[in-house]
């Protein structure tokens, strides 16, 4: 690995913890304003990406919940299930069920697509940072 | 729930073997049983539109036409089946495949491919149809870096750089309709599109949405992509992908063309029977130049998409339903000589034609099948190939089309040169390392996926004999969305 700045191996980590909380705030704040897991998780995928850049792609694996490929997953899987409980209620698929206090299965969609894009876009960005470093 | 089983089987199928990551023999048979239920799925799916007519259901129980839609009329619900057939085949195939090394990332991926075509089939809605399209490029794309090497590397590169341009076409185009008419949804937009006052500009825009298409269906002049980016996948794979992929976009050429923009100009249709036939005969040029069997086949999906689009363009319900069957056709025998040639690299040890041979001897079933698929690609008669392009034929002369038809007529001729140089040069001549006994010196053939090429043949054989029942089917099915034309 070629030479890198102090300062800047001594902010990534930091730096990552910032980008989820914000990940994590836009994915909530989806709810009734722009937001959501699309966008959440392509700040996620920065978070990731800036990780796997500076100080390599296994410090950027141990601080996701999972491996690219399951995370996206464990993503479509939670997307699936939260459009199959309106199912269950004899309403078509994606049909989405509230509860009293703003709680919903739009909450674990989104969490889900959160997920899918987390997981599926890491994948990419970790293969790309892969064949660059072990180029000639 | 039988429309949402052709996206959410796949779906789960690959959530399922992502999750298997450590047992190898689980993720085989998770993913086996997917394919065996995306399949009961789509047969159940295509006898409930034979019986009740089109199908249709609004996700999320918005009304239509804001809602998403998803829909299946008999040519969709064919061609869901047609997929899932061919995943289940390819599945089958790829079970113990020496090339298929990283077999954790193929699964999902492939099930995701799955859930991405039925989707874009069963689309009714242009957004909708996008974020499918997008996925399955995703998907292949992974595919094509699951090799890992600087070669796969490339090919996804080329692969990626000129998809994305067709996307960014795609999503530009969509965004202008539904600026112009303010509807995605198909049967809406269907109605929109006829306001005299949009007859100026919203061709030019369902151009720029044609050519995207037209560029992913590997049309001419964009077409070098698919030739120099196929190549390097693993045979099972390739068979889906080369089978599939271009195909779908065609399917949504004769959508768009035929159900949704009807009010085309003429002109346009008339560009796009001379771009069928310039792309007939460069896909097949470009064959002619090369030795690698796949690298050929390749070549001939993009001469293959010329016939297709041919049919399109001549506007009639005779064109569209010879342009269904020869995809029906077409999806199968291109997929089955993938596989084949799989087959003759795993017996030759060779993908190069001037470094394999003697496999009529060794392997003389192998060489039946392969001739049966390679005339049936010709069309020489009674394969299921020459009923299509005799349907398409006809009603080129029929129109007075002389040159489109016989153009088609050529690119057989030279078709029948390509198959005849891998039967020649694969088959027949003697293997250039082995002088005698060759037969012993050649590996075994994996059962499995040698039965499944037979069954994928066998299907082959059953639509050359008694094509009867199939095109009425693809005549029914497409005069259900073309008689509209006809009053214009």
């Amino acid at each position: 690995m070629t030479p890198r700045s102090t300062l800047l191996m001594q902010s990534a980590r930091p730096l990552y913890w910032m980008l989820l909380a914000a990940a994590l705030w836009i994915l909530l704040r989806g709810h009734n304003e722009p937001g959501g897991g699309f966008i959440g998780g392509l700040l996620a995928v920065a978070g990731s990406s800036l990780l796997a850049i500076i100080l390599g792609i296994p410090a950027a694996l141990r601080l996701q919940p999972l491996a690219p490929l399951p995370l996206a997953m464990v993503g479509v899987g939670l997307a699936v299930l939260s459009g199959l409980a309106g199912a269950l209620h004899g309403l078509p698929f994606l049909t989405h069920l509230w509860t009293g206090i703003g709680l919903s299965t739009v909450m674990l969609f989104d969490l889900g697509v959160f997920f899918a894009v987390w997981g599926a876009l890491t994948g990419y960005v970790y293969a790309l940072v892969d064949a660059g470093e072990t180029a000639p | 729930m039988l429309l949402l089983g052709p996206l959410l089987i796949p779906l789960i199928t690959a959530v399922l073997t992502a999750l298997l990551t450590r047992h190898e023999r689980a993720r085989r048979y998770v993913s086996l049983a997917g394919a065996v239920a995306l399949l009961a799925c789509a047969i159940g799916l295509l006898l409930a539109v034979m019986q009740e007519g089109r199908q249709s259901v609004a996700l999320g129980n918005w009304p239509l036409p804001y809602g998403i839609e998803l829909a299946a009329d008999a040519l969709s619900a064919a061609l869901v089946l047609l997929t899932a057939l061919l995943g289940f085949a390819v599945l089958l195939y790829a079970g113990r495949w020496q090339e298929a090394r990283d077999t954790a990332g193929m699964y999902p991926l492939l099930h995701g491919l799955l859930a991405a075509s039925s989707a874009v089939f069963l689309a009714a809605d242009l957004f909708n149809l996008y974020v499918w399209f997008e996925l399955m490029l995703i998907a292949v794309l992974g595919l094509f870096v699951l090799g890992g090497g600087q070669r796969h590397a490339e090919a996804a590169f080329k692969y990626f750089a000129v998809s994305m341009l067709g996307t960014l076409l795609m999503l530009g185009a969509v965004g202008m309709i539904y600026g112009a008419t303010g509807h995605l949804n198909f049967s809406a937009l269907r109605m929109a599109a006829q306001q005299p006052e949009l007859a100026g500009v919203l061709p030019v825009y369902v151009v720029l949405l044609l050519l995207a298409f037209l560029l992913k269906a590997g049309a001419f002049p964009l077409f070098t992509w698919l030739p120099a980016s196929y190549h390097t996948l693993p045979t099972p794979i390739l068979a889906l992908v080369g089978g599939l992929l271009t195909k779908l976009a065609v399917y949504v050429v004769l959508r768009l063309l035929g159900d949704v923009f009807v009010a085309i100009p003429g002109v346009l249709l008339e560009a796009l029977g001379w771009l069928a036939v310039v792309t007939m005969v460069s896909g097949v040029l470009g064959a002619a130049y090369h030795w690698d069997v796949r690298r050929i086949l390749a070549f001939h999906i993009v001469s293959q998409i010329g016939y297709l689009l041919l049919g399109i363009a001549l506007a009639s319900p005779a064109g569209a339903a010879g342009t269904s069957f020869f995809l029906f056709h077409n999806i199968l025998v291109k997929a089955n000589l993938f596989l084949i040639a799989g087959l003759m690299w795993a017996a030759a040890g060779h993908h190069d034609l001037r470094r394999m041979g003697g496999l009529y001897r060794a392997r003389p079933f192998l060489a039946v099948l392969f001739l049966l698929s390679a005339l049936s690609l010709v069309g020489v008669p009674p394969t299921s190939g020459f009923w299509g392009k005799f349907m398409l034929l006809r009603e080129a002369f029929a129109q007075g089309h002389f040159v489109w038809g016989g153009a088609a007529l050529a690119v057989g001729l030279l078709t029948l040169y390509s198959m005849s140089k891998i039967w020649v040069e694969g088959f027949w001549k003697p293997h250039p390392n082995y002088s005698s006994d060759h037969a012993a010196a050649l590996a075994p053939l994996p059962r499995t996926a040698y039965a499944v090429v037979a069954g994928l043949s066998l299907a082959i054989l059953i639509l050359g004999l008694f094509p009867q029942p199939f095109v009425q089917y693809v005549e029914m099915a497409t005069a259900a969305f073309w008689p509209a034309r006809g009053m214009l």
